[in-house]
C-alpha cells in the first residue's frame, strides 16, 4: 500500500513517535505494540515504524534514556553509562544477592515452567520451599495454576520482571541446553559399571 | 547395667532387648510394628532405679535406639532410592543418569543466568504494578472549588441550639372561659363564638372553644353551625336542664387542656 502521508511536509510519524515516548515514559512495565497502537489510536504497523524512530533517538551512548524491546514489549530503561549514578540512589531488590539455589530454581522454572515445587525438588534433589518463596518475593516468578486442576501442587512461571532483569525479549531467547556435553555419557557408563558389579 | 539384657514388654514383642535386635536384623520382626517409645520408657525406668547415672549404658542405648529409629523411619517413608532399587540395575542406572543429566542442565542454565545477570548488571528500569486495564469511568461535571469550601464550612459550623420554647406553652385555664361564657349567657340568650374570641390569641381561642364544648357537655348551652367553617352560634339552654348536670359539671371543672 502506498503511504500518501509521507508527502505531508511535517512528518506525522514524528508526531506518533512523540506520543509513544509519552506513553513509554509513564508506563511502569513494558508496553506491547498492540497496547501502544490502541493508546495512540494508530495502526500497529505505523507504531512499529515510529518505535524505530524512537529507538534511534533513545539509544545507548546517545541518550541517558534507552528504548529496549524486552519481556514481549517496549520500555525505557536507564542508559548503561549511567548505571553507576543510578546505583548510588536506587536499590534493585529483584536481582540483588541471588543465591546459587535461587538461580538453579529460577533456571528450572524458566526452562520447564510452569512447574511445581515437587518438580523442582526432584531435579535439584533438595526441598525447594525457601528458594521458591525467595523468588516469589522478588517478583521473579509467580503462581500459574495447579497440577491437574484444583488440589494439585501450585505451579510457577517466570514473570516479565524476570525477563527485564535478564534483558530477555522473551523466554525463547534462553539458550538451548539439550547438549549437556560428554559428561552425560560418562556418567551413564560409570553407573552402568556399578550396576553390573552389583548384579554379578 | 547391661543394655542388651533390658527386659521389654511391648505389644509386638516381649523379651530381652538383645533378642529384639536379633529378630529385627534377621527381618523376622517388622520394625513398623514396634513401639520404640516403649523401649525408651523401659530403659529410662530401669535407669531411674539406680542412684548413679550409668554413662556407658546410656551411650550404648543411644547408639542402638538411634539405629532403630533410622531403620524405622526408612521403613515408614519409602523414598526414591527404594523406588530405584525396585528397578533392574540397567534401568536404575539409566534413571539416575537421566536425573543427573537433568540437574546438570539446570545447573548449566543457572550458570548462564548468572553470567547474563553480571553482563546486564547496568540495567536500571522502572518497576511497578501492571498497568491498569482501561476502565470506563463516569467523569464528574467540572466543579467549583469554592463550592466544596462552602460545603465544608457548613459542616464545620456548630449547629444552632434547638429551640425548646414550644415545650413551655401555657394554655390559659379553661375555667376562666367557663365563667366568662356563663356570665355572658346570663345577660344574652345567644352569642356568636367568633365575635367573642376575635380579640384573643390562638391559644386563648382554643381554650375558649374547649370551654364551650365543656359547657355543652354539661348541658348549659347549645351549639349550632350551619356548615363547616360557618360561624358557631352558642345559645342558652333552660336553667332546669343545666341544674340536672351540676354534679357532673363539678367533677369536670378541673378539666384542663394539659390533661388532654
Amino acid at each position: 500500500m502506498d503511504r500518501p502521508l509521507r508527502l505531508i511536509p511535517t512528518d506525522p510519524l514524528d508526531k506518533l513517535a512523540r506520543t509513544l515516548e509519552a506513553l513509554l515514559v509513564v508506563a511502569s512495565a513494558p508496553l506491547s505494540v498492540e497496547e501502544l497502537a490502541v493508546a495512540a489510536a494508530d495502526d500497529p504497523e505505523r507504531v512499529e515504524d515510529a518505535l524505530r524512530l524512537v529507538g534511534e533517538r533513545f539509544a545507548d551512548g546517545r541518550s541517558g534514556i534507552v528504548l529496549e524491546h524486552v519481556a514481549g514489549g517496549w520500555a525505557f530503561r536507564a542508559g548503561r553509562d549511567e548505571a553507576v549514578a543510578c546505583a548510588r540512589l536506587f536499590e534493585r531488590p529483584a536481582q540483588r544477592n541471588l543465591s546459587q539455589a535461587a538461580l538453579e530454581t529460577l533456571a528450572i522454572v524458566a526452562y520447564l515452567g510452569p512447574c511445581s515445587r515437587p518438580d523442582i525438588a526432584r531435579i535439584r534433589g533438595v526441598a525447594a520451599e525457601s528458594a521458591v518463596a525467595n523468588l516469589l518475593e522478588r517478583g521473579l516468578i509467580a503462581e500459574a495454576g495447579r497440577d491437574n486442576g484444583a488440589g494439585g501442587a501450585v505451579r510457577y512461571r517466570t514473570t516479565p520482571v524476570f525477563e527485564r532483569v535478564f534483558g530477555l525479549e522473551s523466554l525463547s531467547e534462553l539458550p538451548r541446553l539439550d547438549d549437556v556435553g560428554p559428561d552425560a555419557a560418562e556418567i551413564r557408563d560409570r553407573l552402568q559399571a556399578v550396576a553390573e558389579k552389583r548384579s554379578a | 547395667m547391661i543394655v542388651r539384657e533390658l527386659e521389654l514388654d511391648l505389644d509386638a514383642f516381649e523379651g530381652p532387648f538383645d533378642l529384639l535386635l536379633a529378630l529385627v536384623l534377621k527381618e523376622e520382626l517388622d520394625l513398623r510394628d514396634v513401639d520404640l517409645a516403649g523401649i525408651i520408657t523401659a530403659f529410662l525406668e530401669r535407669l531411674a532405679e539406680r542412684e548413679e547415672l550409668d554413662l556407658e549404658a546410656c551411650g550404648e542405648f543411644l547408639v542402638l535406639i538411634a539405629a532403630l529409629l533410622e531403620l524405622k523411619a526408612r521403613a515408614l517413608f519409602p523414598d526414591e532410592a527404594a523406588e530405584l532399587a525396585e528397578l533392574e540395575p540397567e534401568e536404575a542406572a539409566e534413571e539416575l543418569a537421566r536425573r543427573l543429566a537433568e540437574y546438570r542442565r539446570a545447573k548449566e542454565a543457572a550458570g548462564w543466568l548468572r553470567e547474563r545477570l553480571a553482563a546486564e548488571g547496568g540495567r536500571f528500569f522502572r518497576v511497578g504494578p501492571a498497568p491498569l486495564a482501561p476502565r470506563a469511568e463516569t467523569p464528574l461535571a467540572p466543579q467549583d472549588p469554592e463550592g466544596l469550601a462552602t460545603a465544608l464550612r457548613l459542616l464545620a459550623e456548630e449547629p444552632a441550639d434547638v429551640s425548646l420554647s414550644h415545650m413551655a406553652l401555657r394554655f390559659p385555664p379553661v375555667s376562666q372561659f367557663l365563667e366568662q361564657f356563663r356570665a355572658l349567657l346570663r345577660r344574652r340568650s345567644r352569642f356568636d363564638f367568633e365575635t367573642e374570641v376575635r380579640e384573643l390569641t390562638r391559644l386563648e381561642q382554643a381554650s375558649a372553644f374547649l370551654a364551650v364544648l365543656e359547657l355543652r357537655r354539661a348541658g348549659e348551652l347549645a351549639i349550632e353551625q350551619a356548615a363547616p367553617f360557618a360561624p358557631i352560634r352558642v345559645s342558652r339552654l333552660e336553667p332546669e336542664a343545666s341544674k340536672e348536670n351540676t354534679a357532673q359539671q363539678e367533677r369536670t371543672a378541673a378539666w384542663t387542656v394539659r390533661s388532654a
